[in-house]
């Protein structure tokens, strides 16, 4: 899972429109004791029913007109705490796609009196939480097989280590790889949205949880086999490995990059001075290329078919993402550079 | 579950003369299909009623009729096809799950392990996958014609308030007493170590699929349940005169 998942799951942001609009409205507001006085209509009321019982659920007026959704989730929260802000949609139309935070009330196509439909998210939990738990979950469950805790292989080999020194290679990998991931949710990502539901935690741990205890139980086995062509194979793998985490992590830097700090802005990424940034050319989603190449490294190395299984699980998954993300970025910029592909150089 | 449809017709007004002629030819393929499918599963009806009333056992029942059941419930994976692209409005999952768990218990279960092949609970799943999918695909099949006879409705949306959990019965039974078998002869198995660091137990991926019943029979069940409240709903409401 990746920053840029979210944005392609996400609904489409037209981020420049919120920005503009505070101006002229406070202005208008300003003019408005001296010459409007006439036109009685200053503020707004809203309305917001359940989206699907179509109850009123809350009245409120008196709302300035350039007050944004965000802050009208505010208010609503003030009469409805069990539902904070960030389990609020808004929307126009009960079957239709959430307003944005940004969103400005007097742009909206609505009248003085706006009828807005409230449907409940669910429990939320921040992405920072999810990422968190989920990358921790395999970096100690590996080690726990590695040091061969007891229960787990036969009570004679409790806490032996492996004779074959590419076991301690893949560990010293695997852990790596996690470390840089917690360390870049907590340095790196610029999340553009806040939460997701409560139930993805579960989901989400289970599929990274599961898999790292079901690669680690076969990779720290006492019977083991290494790679057929040994030290060839690994020194390869381990080259691909490397690279390809280099590559990844430098994707994350450039994105993060694009993007200032506390915004949620959204540009096309673009080759930099770094070259492991020059596939930008050819893919939209480098991250996840440098991803896949990863995992294919540490199947080469370990030679393990759980391993296999992973990489392939995450292969779809993660185009799955990228042609979401490919499509968003082809709908929102025109000018987007046509030769790239979503994960794979001319390929997908 | 039901495919989005509102959102392609808008563009499709325009090809409508294709869209016809492409509905046509899709419901042509449907209805062969479900036609071949209610004669199939009335074949083995047929046969297995046969064998019983002639040899008066139900020993040997099975191997009669394992080539026709193979085939036609084999054939059945079509279906999944239909949902995926969207002919037929069920959700994918729910019909691949079905036809994945009939599929196992055929190819896997009662195939290769020749020793519970007499066993009752196979007879007893078997009876009941025919009474289903012979209402099933007859409801389908006058559907698709326009006719259809509301005994056949009837028995669709309730024969399987009995039919789901006697099935079930009969395949968890026989994958019971198909264990002790698997784990004599060690099939479809895997021990370390061996060159690609994997091992596979089939003993206990039977129990696991065992387990699996526990979560997915009640949805299965419930979303029975549900489309026979919807489906049969409006004659029920007719009757009570609320």
């Amino acid at each position: 899972m990746d920053a840029l998942a979210l944005e392609a799951t996400g609904s489409k942001r037209a981020s420049t429109a919120g920005l503009t609009a505070p101006l002229p409205s406070q202005a208008s507001t300003k003019r408005k004791p001296a010459k409007k006085a006439k036109k009685a209509v200053v503020f707004f009321e809203v309305e917001i029913l359940d989206a699907k019982t179509k109850d009123k659920l809350c009245f409120l007026d008196k709302v300035e007109p350039n007050a944004t959704i965000g802050e009208i989730k505010s208010m609503f929260h003030k009469s409805h705490p069990q539902w904070y802000p960030a389990r609020q949609s808004i929307r126009l139309d009960p079957k239709g796609k959430s307003l944005k935070d940004e969103d400005v009330l007097q742009h909206l196509p609505v009248g003085t009196t706006a009828t807005f439909y409230f449907r409940d998210l669910g429990a939320q939990i921040s992405w920072v939480t999810v990422f968190l738990t989920e990358y921790t979950g395999p970096l100690v469950i590996y080690l726990m097989f590695y040091f061969r805790v007891p229960f787990i292989y036969a009570s004679k080999y409790d806490f032996t280590t492996s004779k074959h020194w590419v076991v301690h290679l893949a560990c010293m990998c695997h852990s790596f790889h996690y470390v840089k991931r917690l360390l870049e949710t907590l340095f790196v990502h610029r999340f553009s949205h806040g939460t997701m539901p409560l139930r993805n935690i579960f989901k989400n741990c289970t599929y990274y949880w599961g898999f790292a205890a079901w690669m680690a139980y076969y990779i720290n086995h006492p019977l083991y086999t290494p790679p057929i062509y040994g030290e060839q194979q690994i020194r390869l793998a381990l080259i691909i490995f490397l690279f390809c985490q280099i590559g990844n992590f430098s994707i994350h830097i450039a994105l993060r990059n694009l993007r200032p700090p506390g915004s949620k802005t959204r540009k096309i990424p673009y080759p930099t001075k770094n070259p492991f940034t020059w596939i930008f050319l050819l893919v939209s989603c480098p991250n996840y290329t440098y991803e896949l190449g990863s995992w294919l490294g540490f199947t080469l190395m370990t030679q393990c078919l759980p391993v296999a299984f992973f990489t392939l699980v995450g292969f779809v998954q993660m185009t799955v993402w990228a042609k979401g993300k490919h499509r968003s970025y082809l709908k929102e910029f025109r000018d987007y550079p046509p030769l790239r592909s979503p994960i794979l150089p001319f390929i997908l | 579950m039901a495919s989005s449809e509102e959102d392609g017709t808008v563009e499709e007004k325009e090809n409508n003369n294709k869209k016809r002629t492409k509905s046509a030819l899709v419901t042509a393929w449907l209805t062969f299909y479900n036609i071949a499918m209610t004669a199939g599963w009335l074949v083995l009806a047929i046969t297995m009623m046969r064998f019983y009333i002639q040899r008066g056992t139900h020993k040997g029942l099975y191997r009669s009729i394992a080539r026709t059941l193979k085939f036609f419930q084999t054939f059945a994976l079509v279906e999944v096809g239909h949902c995926a692209i969207g002919i037929v409005k069920t959700s994918v999952i729910v019909n691949g799950v079905q036809v994945c768990s009939r599929i196992f218990m055929v190819w896997f279960v009662t195939n290769s392990i020749r020793q519970i092949q007499n066993e009752e609970s196979v007879i007893l799943f078997l009876v009941v996958w025919t009474v289903m999918e012979i209402s099933r695909y007859s409801y389908y099949t006058f559907s698709l014609l326009h006719h259809l006879p509301y005994f056949i409705k009837w028995a669709r949306y309730n024969f399987f308030i009995v039919l789901y959990p006697l099935g079930v019965a009969g395949e968890l039974l026989t994958i019971y007493a198909a264990l002790p078998f698997v784990r004599r002869s060690g099939m479809y198995s895997m021990r370390l170590p061996n060159k690609y660091n994997v091992s596979f137990d089939y003993y206990y991926c039977l129990i696991i699929v065992m387990l699996s019943y526990i979560p997915l029979f009640p949805q299965l069940y419930l979303h029975m349940l549900r489309q026979r409240r919807r489906v049969l709903h409006g004659e029920v409401i007719v009757e009570k005169d609320e």
